[in-house]
């Protein structure tokens, strides 16, 4: 039982208190440069979710049987984002044969996920808090649905924003960050939760 | 020189926003990174320049990464060794230089086209000119936050506002800096 309450902690921690883009900043180029329809926003976060467990699962398995065994790990970074950038294109070609209708859907985001940080971040923060590959997992899907959230709220608040009259050296990009950071303020309001739930489950 | 203030890659062309947020917690921590992302440019806008001609074009991308890891790689060990506090407080996002688009922006857009000599000031320029923008940031969120500047305590802590050094006084101070900067090259 108290494996079960650990994965609800970390699946609360990730979406909520520790956000991945409103709390500890990863993934902010998809973040301010996809949201400003709701349509797209939620094909970026399918996207991301998507590569995001199955880059999880790869380097996960990389780091432990072919880099830890052979002390190796100097070679993380490079062998990480390689793997991400051929894991990427492999999905793209994939998803083109197999699922026309997914690709259409997906596709143009495909690309830019390469250079989404959040991705190469979450793979080095799974080594790097120790979880097994279940939990790493379980961890890197509850981080792309904390991303989904924040980017399909953030969208939502654009989307109002466009029809508003802003001061002309605001406008654009300045306005979004500003939006953005009131997000994070009303995001900050889930601190200590994580703390609570474990006082409630009373696990360590 | 374009790189410090006419094409400043933080304030007008809106790149590398990951470190440009997340590492500006203290005016000091915002150079080290800056002074971290110029190193990679250089080397890499060098090594690429040198070896551009013999990178077949369909590989050109791939190729270029691998070149900026191995940069990464070395400064990671060499932070680690020299510098262990910095290393520290920057944490994740020292391996995340990688994913840094100016780096391979500017791989793509100058080094791969220019040689050796240009490169090296291209990174210089743009280095400095992401470090200048980092820094003021990181000094700002510092005073603002803690009432501190590079370590040097300004004002009573009590009266910082903590806000500014977690997440959304990045997002905040940036987006206002933007719009100052848009009304400076407007005039």
């Amino acid at each position: 039982m108290e494996l079960f309450y650990q994965y609800i902690i970390v699946f609360i921690t990730a979406i909520f208190v520790n956000n991945v883009v409103l709390s500890q900043i990863l993934g902010i180029c998809p973040f301010l440069g996809v949201s400003k329809k709701v349509d797209t926003a939620l094909g970026m976060s399918a996207a991301v979710a998507f590569v995001l467990v199955l880059a999880t699962l790869v380097t996960f398995v990389l780091q432990k049987y072919v880099l830890d065994p052979n002390d190796l790990g100097y070679l993380q970074t490079i062998a990480f984002i390689l793997v991400i950038a051929a894991l990427v294109q492999m999905v793209e070609i994939i998803l083109k044969k197999v699922s026309p209708a997914l690709y259409q859907a997906l596709g143009v985001f495909l690309p830019l996920i390469t250079t989404n940080c959040a991705v190469l971040g979450v793979a080095i923060l799974v080594i790097q808090k120790d979880f097994d590959l279940l939990m790493g997992v379980w961890y890197a899907l509850s981080t792309a649905l904390g991303f989904g959230l924040a980017l399909t709220i953030f969208a939502g608040i654009r989307e109002q924003l466009s029809m508003m009259p802003i001061p002309k050296g605001m406008q654009g990009m300045s306005i979004a960050l500003v939006t953005a950071g009131l997000l994070a303020m009303a995001f900050m309001g889930f601190s200590g939760v994580d703390n609570g739930l474990k006082l409630l489950f009373q696990v360590g | 020189m374009n790189g410090i203030i006419k094409e400043n890659p933080t304030f007008v062309l809106l790149l590398g926003m990951c470190p440009t947020l997340g590492t500006t917690s203290s005016a000091l921590n915002g150079m080290s990174m800056g002074l971290a992302t110029t190193f990679v440019l250089i080397c890499s806008n060098v090594v690429i320049s040198l070896i551009k001609n013999l990178i077949p074009d369909t590989v050109r991308i791939p190729a270029f990464i691998v070149v900026i890891a191995s940069f990464v790689t070395a400064l990671q060990m060499i932070m680690q060794a020299f510098a262990p506090d910095i290393y520290a407080s920057l944490g994740l996002f020292i391996p995340l230089i990688v994913v840094n688009c100016i780096i391979l922006g500017r791989a793509e857009a100058f080094a791969s086209k220019n040689g050796v000599i240009p490169s090296f000031f291209d990174g210089l320029g743009m280095g400095l000119g992401f470090t200048l923008a980092l820094t003021i940031l990181g000094a700002i969120r510092e005073l603002l936050g803690t009432g501190k500047l590079f370590g040097m305590t300004l004002w009573a802590e009590d009266y910082g506002m903590l806000m500014f050094v977690l997440a959304p006084g990045a997002f905040l101070v940036l987006g206002y800096l933007i719009a100052i900067v848009n009304k400076i090259r407007k005039v």
